[in-house]
């Protein structure tokens, strides 16, 4: 008879939490980065876990790139209101204002530019830790990333100096204007997140269940189309001589507007969803990224650059 | 093909973390870019991108091994320089590799990975069979205590299948095993296989009639999850102090939670306890995970312990069973890999972090480092990166430990440089 171990859930359960809880008991000012997406939603629950009855030691912040779907800000605002935690929203566009972010073109995709907004966040508030959602399976270069990873003042990760982290003990210690990146579900895949979305019941913001959408099929990406922004602007409008049709989808990452496509599926549900990730055949970032493909490194070089 | 999860991956009960020690030469990453391949984890864009870089360099075969090859540098390189973690599932289990380089200069990675693992796959390749590597792999695997160990003699397709080679190949291993103390402190099996084939990892295939033992996958399956089977004392550090004394919840003003994760051992309500260094003793009021109440914790559960009376606690301190309490020392002597590049220097004043405790540590005394490829002892003054030593720390605050042996949370430490804050060195309590 062998000892009885937790479930996997549990155990990576109780992993998240014990993270947070160093973040908490080892930092001085963390953040806790929420987009109102899964994987956050996910963490914010693991934090109702590992903090409550208490108040989150940490507040909660979104760097709105200004191309975020309204369903998923209206969500992103009811949650926080909810569960009754500050919400810090720093705004791309600000950046813009400022100077501090300039595109090369009005539809460059925003999401890399993010990282500008949230260095400048960061130095705004003093924070020492960014808690993310990032997961290791995401991508080849998160495989060798740490739980806790190390940020030089200019935001910059660097492969080669990260810290060896061994057993549960994590070094989350920093000088003034250097920062620690925190990542409680680094060893979940898509499957976890979506189990763990189960089972608690977590409720998510409509777009990531199938829905009718009016989207433009562009060189075999599904672009969503004319989608109105809280700025009153309409983009992803169809270039001339292409057609809207309307199809049904849904979203398995939901980020800027312009970089991120849903896929086809008729899964309406959250059990539905766990079923259909059992039975994909097409990565999360390889079917729903239009910024990841442009090399096969690329997601390294713009964490190399403070990308989260 | 077969799949290695015909029921969907639905209803996961336990989770086993694993490691994987070889060379780039062994078939190290053919045989893990195989198990995620076989179980369904590689994505049909994942597989593009492969083929394509397979392609470009000029391979005729889809190379399996690119899958875990990691970072551009690395790339470049053509070698695997850190630790990279891999999952998949099998319809029962939910699996975590740790990859780690094999090299001589990469034993800090090694370490690394086998800090949190509860198997280790050790390959050899069947025309090599045992070599210095092989030794070193082992002795680290068996310093970090890894439970079970997993010999797969690979390459077995180049062997022409020979039993005689394998047999003579696992005759050669439990020799060398008994002479460092492994055989007799872990659980260890032979498996011959072809990770390139697929030979014995998820499919039997017919090249090896006479091997009538278990393959890779079943193996990975119906090892036990847990660190170990022993019963352990119950450690419980406290990460953080919930008080929520201001909250407009007048029933919380008196509310008082320890937080933190069962390391070892279980708890249950009704039990009592003694929180150190202070010893101060209580009994367990209850035990919270949000907002369930639950009746007993056991290891690796992170829970919020209350108790019966005030007592004042915070981070640092452990709960403990009262009868069952470890020593508080100021003193220890360990087993240390030293991870950083500047080598470690016995004037300097270093910070080890123990459970969730800090204290500054001076070097007292460094009694020998450890050949890691001849096993020797030898006399030295200096430590440097990749060196594994037995050392002697005085401590400015008392910890709480246990032996490494006994305990792998409370008998594990990482010495932290002040003036960097990097991790520079990892310790087993002896």
């Amino acid at each position: 008879m062998t000892k009885k171990t937790l479930s996997h859930l549990d155990w990576l359960e109780a992993e998240a939490i014990h993270i947070l809880r160093e973040v908490a008991g080892q930092c001085s000012n963390p953040v806790l980065l929420f987009s109102g997406g899964k994987d956050s939603l996910c963490i914010v629950r693991l934090a109702e876990k590992a903090f409550r009855p208490g108040r989150f030691p940490f507040p909660l912040m979104h760097i709105d790139t200004g191309h975020n779907y309204q369903e998923v800000i209206e969500f992103r605002d009811r949650r926080a209101a909810e569960i009754n935690e500050r919400l810090i929203v720093r705004s791309l566009e600000d950046s813009m204002a400022r100077g501090t972010v300039v595109l090369k073109h009005p539809d460059e995709p925003r999401n890399k530019h993010q990282s500008v907004t949230l260095l400048e966040a960061i130095e705004e508030f003093g924070f020492d830790c960014c808690i993310g959602g990032a997961r290791r399976d995401e991508e080849k270069a998160r495989a060798k990333e740490r739980i806790m990873s190390f940020r030089d003042e200019f935001g910059q990760w660097d492969p080669k100096n990260q810290r060896p982290e061994l057993w549960n003990l994590y070094n989350a210690r920093a000088h003034k204007g250097e920062n620690i990146r925190a990542f409680p579900i680094s060893n979940w895949t898509e499957m976890d997140v979506w189990q763990y979305i189960e089972r608690e019941q977590l409720e998510l913001p409509s777009i990531y269940y199938a829905h009718d959408r009016d989207v433009i099929l562009r060189n075999g990406d599904i672009i969503p189309a004319n989608v109105p922004l809280a700025s009153g602007e309409v983009i992803n409008q169809p270039k001339a001589g292409e057609a809207i049709v309307t199809k049904q989808v849904r979203f398995r990452t939901v980020g800027d507007i312009t970089c991120t496509a849903p896929v086809y599926s008729d899964a309406d549900t959250t059990a539905k969803i766990v079923i259909e990730t059992a039975t994909t055949t097409i990565t999360e970032r390889g079917a729903t990224r239009l910024d990841d493909q442009t090399s096969d490194a690329s997601m390294e070089l713009r964490k190399k650059e403070g990308y989260f | 093909m077969s799949t290695i999860q015909e029921n969907h991956m639905l209803e996961n009960d336990s989770l086993l973390r694993f490691m994987t020690c070889g060379s780039v030469d062994d078939g190290k990453s053919t045989l893990i870019g195989r198990l995620l391949f076989d179980s369904k984890t590689i994505l049909a864009d994942t597989m593009t991108n492969i083929a394509n870089t397979s392609k470009k360099r000029g391979m005729e075969a889809v190379d399996l091994s690119l899958l875990t090859d990691g970072l551009q540098a690395e790339r470049e390189q053509g070698i695997t320089i850190d630790v990279a973690y891999r999952y998949f599932s099998t319809g029962t289990r939910k699996y975590i590799i740790a990859d780690a380089p094999g090299h001589e200069q990469y034993t800090r990675n090694m370490v690394t990975a086998a800090s949190t693992a509860n198997l280790a796959i050790i390959l050899i390749d069947a025309r090599k069979g045992v070599l210095t590597q092989t030794r070193r792999h082992s002795y680290l695997a068996h310093l970090v205590g890894i439970p079970h160990i997993v010999v797969a003699v690979n390459k077995m397709d180049l062997a022409d299948y020979s039993q005689v080679t394998y047999d003579k190949i696992c005759a050669d291993y439990m020799q060398f095993a008994e002479e460092i103390g492994l055989a007799s402190a872990r659980d260890i099996r032979f498996i011959p296989m072809s990770a390139l084939n697929g030979d014995m990892l998820v499919d039997r295939l017919d090249n090896m009639p006479w091997y009538q033992g278990e393959t890779m996958i079943e193996i990975l399956e119906k090892a036990p999850a847990a660190h170990t089977e022993q019963s352990e004392q119950f450690r419980f550090p406290v990460q953080f102090v919930c008080r929520p004394h201001a909250s407009a919840d007048a029933e919380l003003h008196d509310f008082r939670g320890f937080m933190g994760r069962v390391e070892s051992g279980d708890i249950a309500v009704g039990d009592a306890v003694t929180v150190l260094p202070n010893g101060y003793q209580s009994k367990v009021k209850a035990i919270q995970l949000g907002d369930a109440q639950l009746q007993s914790a056991q290891t690796e559960q992170s829970v919020t312990l209350l108790l019966e009376d005030e007592i004042d606690t915070s981070r640092g301190d452990m709960i403990v069973k009262s009868n069952e309490a470890p020593e508080a020392v100021k003193q220890i002597e360990a087993y240390v890999c030293w991870l950083g590049e500047t080598p470690l220097s016995t004037a300097r004043t270093y910070i080890v972090r123990h459970t969730t405790r800090d204290s500054k540590a001076k070097i007292g005394h460094i009694h020998f480092k450890v050949d890691v490829n001849t096993l020797e002892e030898q006399q030295t003054s200096d430590l440097k990166m990749n060196d594994i030593a037995r050392v002697s720390f005085k401590l400015a605050q008392p910890l709480m430990v246990d032996r490494y042996k006994t305990n792998r949370a409370t008998g594990a430490f990482i010495v932290i440089d002040e003036s960097t804050n990097g991790t520079v060195g990892a310790g087993m309590i002896v």
